[in-house]
């Protein structure tokens, strides 16, 4: 399957979804499980893409100190966590990875 | 001016601040697209196809993983199930509205359309013409987010190949958790679900990424619900 198909089929869904109360008023409700269960779709989703990038390179686990990928995740978590400034975060992870690499 | 032209200006006027914000994030997009190794054309109509930030990020970031497509497709689902809540939401005061004008708005129905118009319609009512705001509103991000993902792919063209701007997706991801991990039931979410992604990495089709998600969530809603037992919130 392609690109364009999943792209497609994912516009549907995310259509399906934004459409679906607006057109269901009255005849259904969201049921209180997943309104909690949607809390915690951003961390838990995020973290699992999260975690492998920075732990895994070229599919070898590696959590030593010569890991810069690592490195710089954790100091663009402390910057988010002190600052929750979105595009600093990224800009100093970014530099701090290319920093990192040159050393 | 017609009501409804000016009731569509107030919803541009309420977006603005918002449009400055997500500007730079559609240029990151259409950058890290191009990156992950989509062309041009789909980094660009991923944006008016799909039009919802933060799981075309994800869309990339798989494609650059070789995810296979059911596995994105799931994960798409999953990250945008939050809609249905805007659309639960809103529904009530769009319900005597045409069936095409229903449509429309929901397939403008963003997190950063919904939040300025919410206000509104809380705030003021609804009259016959308060749909033209959510328009203005939808409408105002739509055209900003398709401009800045195009100027984001001009620029990322530019971006030598051995930059390592894959790197920006992740680092997006955690500058959107770390700041809601406020409290246990979160952080556990977190934890747990990068913990089952590290140890299930080998599965095959990147489905630990699923079964991951599936346990942060889970974990998340048992803490919560031992934490404040029913009755006492």
């Amino acid at each position: 399957m392609n690109i364009w198909l999943i792209m497609i089929i994912g516009g549907l869904i995310t259509f399906g979804m934004r459409f679906s109360l607006i057109y269901l008023f009255g005849r259904f409700e969201v049921p209180e499980t997943m309104r909690r269960a949607l809390h915690y779709v951003p961390p838990a989703v995020l973290s699992a893409i999260i975690l492998p990038e920075l732990l895994y390179h070229n599919n070898v686990f590696d959590a030593s100190l010569g890991n810069t990928r690592l490195l710089a995740g954790i100091i663009a978590v402390v910057v988010a966590w002190y600052s929750k400034n979105t595009l600093l975060t990224i800009l100093v992870g970014m530099t701090a990875l290319l920093i990192l690499q040159l050393l | 001016m017609s009501e409804a032209a000016k009731e569509f200006w107030n919803g541009v006027r309420a977006e603005l601040p918002l449009l400055i914000g997500v500007f730079p994030f559609g240029m990151i997009y259409g950058a890290v697209a191009l990156n992950a190794g989509l062309s041009p054309g789909a980094s660009q109509l991923m944006s008016s196809i799909v039009f919802a930030g933060s799981s075309q990020f994800v869309t990339a970031q798989l494609v650059h993983d070789a995810a296979p497509a059911l596995v994105i497709i799931v994960t798409i689902a999953v990250v945008n199930l939050r809609h249905m809540l805007y659309s639960a939401s809103l529904a009530p005061y769009l319900h005597d509205l045409s069936l095409r004008w229903k449509a429309l708005l929901s397939y403008l129905l963003t997190d950063e359309a919904y939040a300025p118009t919410i206000i509104k319609y809380e705030r003021d009512g609804i009259g016959p013409f308060s749909h033209w705001f959510l328009l203005g509103a939808g409408f105002s991000l739509w055209f900003n987010w398709q401009v800045s993902t195009a100027l984001g792919i001009f620029l990322g063209a530019a971006i030598p190949k051995e930059w390592p701007l894959d790197f920006a997706l992740p680092l997006t991801f955690i500058a959107m958790i770390v700041p809601i991990l406020k409290n246990r039931p979160m952080i556990a979410s977190a934890l747990s679900a990068g913990l089952v992604a590290l140890l299930a990495f080998s599965l095959p089709y990147k489905l630990g990424i699923i079964l991951a998600a599936l346990t942060g969530i889970l974990v998340g809603i048992i803490l919560e619900s031992r934490q404040s037992p029913k009755g006492a919130q």
